[in-house]
């Protein structure tokens, strides 16, 4: 066992190779506080399983969703969330930071 | 991403080879970039492919500087623990190491010490430590503890750590053990490079239990892992 990238990329080799089809997610901005640094990843299956992180746990969810539209159309998407006050009981930030997360098929 | 894209990322992280994607935001079209070569659909210019390398070293992903939408992943080589010694310590400290993101290796000559029953799921050899060591090799993202209690174990690992690239050392033992060991190493002709190893090993936690001189250690391993990047 290794990093938690490492296998990362081994869960995502492992459900192509059986057929699956998977999404990579990836924090490309982080504005303010933002619980995981640029460059994290979350790696999605077409089932909805995943493995690693792009938050501490607050907008995984929606990103899941974006990663099954990605799966089903082939294009990738550029992602934001932030915070407001409505917003942070639903898809969002509670700790006040923005985030955009790049979410691309993969093949 | 590309099938071979994946790949050779993967590949890349298991060899423990840096490597750089270059992804365009605007239709994920990437390119991997590693010390020679540029490869993918995303033609870079010449300064792009500079700044990407930069990367390499440094490790941090960000967005590509000097460019509009493309971000830059770094992947390094994960952090890697290696422990000499199978010894009680060495048995939770590699199960807590291994969940905390490190690759680990426990090095013990003594088949009865380094058995797959003692030591589940985690990378074993049973090489003398100086071999294992050549074989795997000593890079900036290294840790070594030396935990056997047997200088014949001990001392070739430390010989070996102490003039390579590891980004810690640290060597179990009494105050008395570690100044007979320093004497041993000092005319081993290493003196200027004793400075290195810690011991006593491990934060001052006061713990003293295995699993807890376990904790001790990690958290001083990861504790110096990022001193460097302090400010």
């Amino acid at each position: 066992m290794h990093s938690d990238t490492d296998s990362l990329f081994e869960t995502l080799q492992q459900w192509r190779a059986a057929g699956k089809s998977a999404a990579l997610a990836t924090v490309v901005s982080t504005w303010g506080s933002s619980p995981r640094p640029e460059g994290s990843h979350l790696a999605v299956d077409e089932a909805g399983h995943f493995v690693g992180s792009v938050s501490g746990g607050c907008i995984e969810g929606a990103v899941i969703d974006a990663a099954a539209q990605v799966m089903a159309s082939g294009q990738p998407q550029l992602l934001e969330f932030g915070v407001s006050d409505e917003q942070a009981w639903q898809v969002g930030l509670a700790c006040g930071g923005r985030v955009q997360v790049f979410v691309e098929p993969v093949e | 991403m590309k099938r071979a894209a994946l790949a050779r990322i993967a590949e890349a992280q298991s060899r423990r080879r840096p490597l750089v994607a270059v992804t365009r935001l605007g239709d994920g079209a990437q390119c991997l970039v590693d010390a020679e070569t540029v490869d993918g659909e995303l033609l870079l210019s010449p300064p792009q492919v500079a700044e990407a390398r930069s990367l390499l070293s440094s490790g941090r992903s960000m967005p590509l500087p000097g460019a509009t939408g493309l971000f830059a992943r770094a992947y390094t080589p994960s952090p890697r623990l290696l422990i000499v010694g199978a010894v009680h310590i060495a048995q939770v400290l590699s199960r807590m190491a291994d969940a905390a993101g490190f690759e680990v290796v426990v090095i013990d000559p003594r088949g009865a010490f380094a058995s797959a029953e003692r030591f589940p799921g985690i990378q074993l050899t049973d090489e003398w430590p100086d071999e294992a060591l050549a074989r795997l090799g000593l890079d900036g993202a290294t840790a070594l503890v030396a935990l056997s209690h047997d200088p014949k174990l001990d001392d070739p690992a430390l010989e070996k750590a102490l003039p390579s690239d590891v980004f810690y050392i640290g060597a179990l033992g009494s105050r008395r053990t570690h100044e007979k060991r320093l004497a041993r190493l000092r005319a081993a002709g290493l003196d200027s490079l004793l400075g290195r190893i810690h011991s006593p090993i491990g934060l001052a936690l006061g713990g003293r239990s295995p699993a807890e001189i376990a904790v001790a250690i990690l958290a001083e391993v990861i504790q110096v892992r990022y001193e460097g990047e302090r400010r």
